[in-house]
């Protein structure tokens, strides 16, 4: 994987989580108050970093094989996850994801919570909230910075890539205080969902002993492969919601053509 | 005390596992029968892509089954 490719995935990556932490901020500042909902949002980011500065030198001792197989497995099954919801909302099985929507439910649990001073922080509710959103979504940012930066031994680049995502986003947010609705985050997930996916498969199985034919070409392949697969996928359960007669038996049946068909 | 190790044990739990814990156990077996596969004279590198195709779509009819 090139560095360009490496600096794409991260981003992508990031950038869903980040707009996401964005919406959480937003919501503190908008319903509580922006002192506290940004000092919530600093300290979170200062926790990250200090993530980042302690675990990336100790990821990075890791011996290859291990490494790999366990961000393999990780990223596999976080790449699963995030398809399975991707393809559940893209048949209209699942509700989109709204940032809208779930910014005017945070508003409105924001707004019914009392003030409270602690300290230095004028509203510790609207600090809490900040903080936790920022820490739990950045924790992901962080997790997939150092794993695909560790296993192309360029964390320097993923690291950059994140906190690219993270600025443009942060910045997008504070310029227009409302929720990053434009943002294509349902698709973004999609493709997120199938990198993940194909680069957990690549790297767990190559830290399990297994040889790719074409090395890191194999890449080439994996990708575009399960993107298919995923939009086969999304086409079937379309079908099988338009007739629910066939749903019970119609996704096995799809399982096992896929299963030959890789 | 115990509340918060629970706590933390779920978040955890919720973090890795996530909503279908399937998918967590059927990789981990997938990544155990590639190694044992790659003990041996035959390549093993196709079985991973075999179990995601696998399981990716048992997992969406669990989750259509719940709906």
């Amino acid at each position: 994987m090139g560095s360009g490719a490496l600096f794409i995935a991260v981003f992508l990556a990031c950038v869903v989580e980040a707009v996401e932490a964005t919406t959480i901020v937003l919501a503190a500042g908008t319903a509580r108050d922006w002192r506290s909902a940004t000092s919530g949002m600093v300290g979170a980011l200062a926790v990250l970093a200090i993530v980042v500065a302690a675990l990336g030198p100790a990821v990075s001792a890791l011996p290859l094989h291990a490494l790999r197989l366990v961000v393999g497995a990780l990223l596999l099954v976080f790449g699963l996850q995030w398809l399975r919801k991707a393809i559940l909302r893209a048949s209209g099985r699942k509700a989109l994801h709204d940032e809208d929507k779930i910014f005017a439910e945070q508003l409105a649990t924001a707004a019914s919570q009392a003030r409270r001073r602690a300290g230095l922080v004028p509203d510790w509710y609207g600090f809490t909230l900040s903080f936790k959103g920022v820490l739990l979504e950045g924790l992901e940012v962080v997790f997939i910075v150092l794993t695909f930066g560790a296993n192309q031994h360029d964390i320097g680049l993923a690291a950059i890539a994140g906190a690219c995502a993270v600025a443009v986003v942060a910045a997008v947010g504070v310029a227009i205080r409302s929720p990053l609705t434009r943002v294509p985050e349902n698709s973004m997930k999609f493709v997120v969902g199938i990198m993940l996916a194909a680069f957990g498969t690549f790297w767990g199985a190559e830290g399990a002993g297994a040889h790719w034919p074409g090395a890191d070409a194999a890449l080439l392949v994996l990708i575009p492969a399960i993107a298919v697969f995923a939009l086969g996928l999304v086409a079937l359960m379309r079908r099988n919601a338009a007739d629910p007669g066939r749903q019970e038996t119609a996704v096995p049946a799809a399982a096992s053509a896929a299963g030959k068909g890789s | 005390m115990v509340r918060r190790i629970r706590a933390f044990g779920a978040f955890w739990y919720d973090f890795v596992v996530g909503d279908d814990w399937v998918v967590a156990v059927g990789v981990v077996i997938g990544l155990a029968l590639t190694y044992a596969l790659s003990r041996t004279a035959v390549p093993a590198w196709w079985l991973l892509p075999l179990v995601l195709a696998l399981l990716l779509p048992f997992s969406l009819w669990r989750a259509a089954r719940k709906r």
